[in-house]
């Protein structure tokens, strides 16, 4: 198996590639077009900033490319963020696969601090994905989240229900880090490759 | 419910954990890599890995801290100890730590946390404050406690904040080593007064520490060094016990 995980100099995809390795699989942290398209798996990791990010990717254009592709693929933390359609982070108008917005967390008069970082549950978990990682913790590390839609398949509650695991056709994308939620996001990443 | 964090402090020098004598059914308890792993199993939140090598080539010592851990750890780290330069963070995150924390160069250079923030993002930058209460004045001490500084614990933590720090590693140098238990008040002020989580550090000797510093202090996360270590408080067992009191534990 074949997998591509979009390189585009953002912070820590590294991480990625480390816990594919530890499940056995060897992915390639790749910018080069022709890899990624011709790929089985694409995973689009992302830490950054929004605007800087989506600038990167257009230079190399990987905007377009993402929106071509056809194989599962999966977004992590801002790359589930950048492929909906606008993100308040700088008022960034993003890849638009979702149609939903990216908003900013606001703790209001709540003592809960922003960004949300740390261990929180999941739950409501889409049929596809099974029952074993129903109300389990997983890592999250965030000051911006998507909006609840019909394309939640997982939620999270901080401040209030926003959406933890989208997916649409052949994208998925989780707003916590797999690669870093222990043995519990390795199910989700074993999940993904065994579409 | 996001989830108190319970987070073991590893000591590194020239590669090899400097505590960690006790740790059960490891094959080299001196191998930080493996310890980490260890502590991840036994259901560590986050590590934190100090490296206290005294080297002209830092950042080297402390890539390849990273990458070892990054490739056999599956939860979060933090590596610290000497980072002074934009650069040693550079190379941290690249090579797969998570966060660094910063100390004495943040007191040297304030604009250092300020530019880290805006290079990698506020949520890597964890700034560690070593302080001494005197008299009744918080002192922030640099190079591990070791000098005293003018900066007072509460307006320069406040000052990192403001300046973009991600988080707050609070060790009262008082309770270091007592395991009478965590600075309660001037750790529950710092989580009163600020909008980013404060870590607590130095102190623990009992579960009920924890759920002390969770619950009359509100910390985000409880960090220890010598007791897991040594196996004294097994996570595990401090994680039942925090659950069993109601506190949000993974």
């Amino acid at each position: 198996m074949k997998v591509a995980i979009i390189d585009y100099k953002s912070g820590n995809v590294q991480s990625v590639k480390f816990a594919l390795q530890r499940m056995g699989v060897e992915a390639e942290l790749t910018a080069d077009h022709d890899y990624i398209m011709r790929a089985d798996k694409v995973i689009f990791p992302g830490v950054g900033e929004a605007s800087t990010t989506m600038k990167v990717l257009a230079e190399r254009g990987l905007d377009k490319l993402i929106k071509r592709l056809h194989q599962p693929v999966l977004g992590i933390c801002l790359g589930m963020q950048l492929l909906c359609r606008h993100s308040e982070e700088n008022n960034t108008k993003c890849l638009d696969i979702f149609p939903m917005e990216v908003k900013r967390f606001n703790a209001g008069d709540s003592p809960l601090k922003v960004p949300h970082m740390g261990w929180n549950i999941i739950y409501n978990l889409g049929d596809a994905l099974g029952q074993k990682m129903e109300k389990e913790y997983m890592y999250f590390v965030h000051s911006y989240y998507v909006e609840m839609s019909e394309y939640t398949i997982g939620t999270c509650d901080y401040i209030h229900p926003f959406s933890a695991i989208i997916q649409k056709d052949n994208f998925m994308a989780t707003q916590f880090h797999p690669e870093k939620s222990g043995a519990v996001g390795q199910l989700l990443l074993d999940k993904f490759l065994s579409q | 419910m996001l989830a108190k964090r319970i987070i073991p402090c590893l000591d590194v020098k020239e590669g090899r954990t400097v505590k960690g004598i006790n740790f059960v059914d490891l094959k080299d308890a001196g191998d930080p890599v493996e310890l980490g792993a260890a502590y991840s199993r036994e259901g560590a939140d986050e590590l934190v890995f100090l490296d206290i090598t005294a080297t002209h080539e830092k950042r080297k010592t402390l890539a390849a801290l990273a990458r070892n851990v990054a490739s056999q750890v599956n939860i979060p780290f933090t590596i610290g100890g000497g980072i002074g330069a934009i650069q040693d963070v550079d190379v941290c995150l690249s090579s797969g730590a998570d966060k660094v924390s910063i100390n004495s160069a943040a007191v040297r250079n304030p604009r250092l946390v300020e530019q880290l923030a805006m290079q990698f993002g506020s949520q890597c930058i964890v700034v560690a404050i070593d302080a001494k209460q005197i008299g009744d004045q918080w002192v922030v001490h640099l190079n591990g406690g070791r000098i005293p500084t003018e900066v007072e614990l509460f307006s320069w933590a406040k000052e990192v904040s403001d300046r973009g720090a991600g988080e707050i590693l609070f060790t009262s140098m008082n309770h270091d080593g007592t395991k009478n238990g965590f600075a309660l008040n001037a750790t529950g002020r710092l989580s009163r007064e600020l909008p980013i989580p404060i870590i607590a550090s130095g102190g623990a000797g009992s579960a009920e520490h924890f759920y002390e510093v969770f619950t009359i202090a509100n910390a985000d996360a409880g960090l220890a060094a010598s007791i897991f270590h040594y196996d004294e408080i097994p996570i595990r067992v401090l994680k039942q016990y925090l659950k069993d009191h109601s506190i949000p534990i993974r």
